[in-house]
């Protein structure tokens, strides 16, 4: 599938403004953290812009952006709708809970409800995202098991990457930020692992074959496209990208995505806060890059059964 | 909606087409391209069409396909065969480019099943395109919706066309006939019977997507003897011979 930056760019950082909403939320309402209120103010600042910008981002790739309001209405059955509404109802709790930490001082009570609300949506709009692609039959590598705990993680993940160097800068709950970091990061390269293995080992869900009605009864190799070309089908969802490049971003995904921000993480942890902060800044930078590199890979590592009409052997 | 409405009237239109005739002319994607440049969900937009890179929207492809048969004659070349295969919108009875549609552009008529888009309400996303296993969908990037087969639903109600020519563009200009018209609901009509007797067949129909139109596999061979040199036919190289031996081969066929 192609990799279009606006999608990239809008399911990560709409991502990592939802897990670091969700974290402040929960955190916040059990009071985990304190309600600093200069926190308050730039974690779920961060947090709802984050979110904002993503969701604008998304409406870029769109052929009439002026008519994006229409991809609220048809939530019964569409994923993409479901996440639309979604993403808008979890603004009212959210700001609650902001106005209850930032200007009350208080995430409790009616704010501590406020905020496991808003924690469900969050978690709840990164499901609907991920579900998006993992309803798609027509792509394997989507429509699997290990798509939405992938979205999932990837969210908390870099969420907490952002919380851990919110918490060093003001210097609030700077332990149990570092631990969640920790834990996310560990839980996100796991299940991006599984998803990888899950893809290498999958069996293929048709054949050239089965695409022309003649599965079962005959071999088939395209011999002839319909025209010289490309058309918006192969430009769309004929993208390919080679082993051996994929090979190398999987590694930089694991090393520079998860495994060195997580060495960052444990120093920061140990060091004077002044150094601290700079570390996790560096930690942040590593995840954020890590988690773009790795959704360009979901899409172009992702192959549509319309390739069997253009020379795939199998899909 | 995009909710698939129970059908009220038992009408599945679609199209029947027939893989042993075809013959790969393109004809039905140039008889689609015209009628509907001016049609339903026209125009379909051509870019750099007489450039070095021509680009556009087309409702009907033909792709060759090189087939073996994975049993029988024990292959090689002889059993290789060249395959024709249109591919157009399928129309198909759980149409997912429809429910993943989150402005409700995209839907399914409930009286005949065809699936059309309503190209004030589409906003481009492309999500109904990537729901297809068929590729039926493309992308108009001058208009920026979606356009799809409409089965030529502005012909085969037209009014103004003479009965006849009531089917879909593509069918009317077939010149071997291979593609056919018809209600798939109705298990008398024309289509469905060519669909029992030819064994017709749905394209990767494990994915669940029910497609209303249906493919004629390729018939058999000849078999290995009936195919031999004409030479070894009786009568041997007398000229007359051969011809009368050509012709009953043709006729008992």
């Amino acid at each position: 599938m192609h990799p279009a930056a606006s999608v990239i760019l809008f399911t990560v950082t709409s991502g990592m403004g939802y897990g670091l909403l969700a974290l402040l939320a929960v955190l916040g309402s059990l009071g985990a953290l304190p309600p600093d209120p200069g926190l308050g103010l730039a974690g779920l600042g961060v947090a709802l812009a984050l979110i904002t910008a993503g969701l604008l981002a998304s409406t870029f790739h769109l052929g009439h952006p002026e008519r994006a309001w229409r991809a609220l209405s048809q939530w019964r059955t569409s994923w993409l709708s479901r996440e639309g509404v979604l993403a808008i109802l979890s603004y009212p709790p959210a700001l609650v809970f902001a106005g209850g930490w930032v200007l009350a001082g208080r995430t409790d009570g009616v704010f501590a409800l406020a905020g496991w609300l808003t924690a469900l949506l969050a978690v709840v709009t990164v499901c609907c995202t991920a579900m998006i692609y993992a309803s798609l039959k027509p792509i394997p590598q989507w429509r699997n098991r290990w798509v939405m705990p992938g979205y999932v993680a990837l969210a908390l993940a870099t969420g907490a990457v952002w919380l851990a160097l919110l918490a060093g800068v003001f210097g609030v709950g700077r332990g149990p930020a570092n631990a969640i970091a920790v834990l996310g990061l560990v839980v996100a390269a796991l299940v991006k692992l599984a998803y990888w293995r899950h893809i290498e080992t999958a069996a293929p869900i048709a054949t050239a074959a089965d695409a022309i009605g003649l599965g079962g009864v005959a071999q088939a190799r395209l011999l002839e496209r319909p025209h010289t070309e490309e058309n918006y089908l192969q430009k769309e969802m004929g993208f390919r990208v080679a082993r051996k490049h994929a090979d190398r971003l999987r590694r930089f995904v694991l090393i520079g995505g998860f495994g060195l921000p997580l060495v960052l993480v444990v120093l920061a942890s140990s060091v004077p806060a002044a150094v601290s902060v700079w570390l996790l800044a560096l930690a942040l930078a590593g995840t954020a890059i890590g988690a773009l590199v790795e959704r360009w890979l979901f899409f172009a590592q992702a192959k549509h059964t319309v390739t069997l009409y253009y020379g795939a052997a199998t899909v | 909606m995009t909710a698939i409405a129970p059908n009220t009237t038992g009408r599945k239109l679609g199209l029947v087409i027939d893989l042993d005739t075809c013959v790969g002319c393109h004809a039905c994607a140039v008889a689609c391209k015209e009628w509907n440049d001016g049609g339903h969900m026209a125009p379909l937009t051509d870019e750099d069409p007489y450039g070095t890179e021509p680009f556009g929207v087309w409702f009907n492809r033909i792709h060759a396909f090189e087939t073996q048969p994975t049993s029988g004659c024990g292959g090689g070349p002889a059993t290789t065969r060249t395959l024709h295969f249109p591919r157009s919108c399928l129309h198909c009875e759980q149409p997912d480019c429809v429910t993943v549609c989150p402005t409700g552009a995209s839907y399914k008529r409930a009286e005949d099943g065809i699936v059309l888009v309503d190209e004030d309400k589409c906003i481009g996303c492309k999500l109904c395109s990537w729901a297809c296993p068929y590729g039926a969908r493309e992308y108009d990037y001058n208009s920026g919706t979606m356009k799809k087969c409409t089965l030529c639903v502005d012909r085969i109600y037209n009014q103004n066309l003479p009965p006849a020519e009531r089917q879909p563009a593509c069918v009317m200009v077939c010149p071997t006939s291979a593609r056919h018209f018809g209600d798939l609901g109705d298990a008398d009509s024309g289509v469905s019977r060519l669909v029992a007797e030819r064994g017709g067949v749905d394209l990767m129909p494990d994915l669940g997507y029910q497609p209303t139109n249906k493919y004629l596999p390729p018939r058999e061979r000849r078999a290995a003897a009936d195919a031999a040199p004409l030479a070894d036919a009786p009568g041997g190289a007398d000229i007359g011979q051969r011809l009368l031996g050509w012709v009953d081969r043709l006729l008992s066929r």
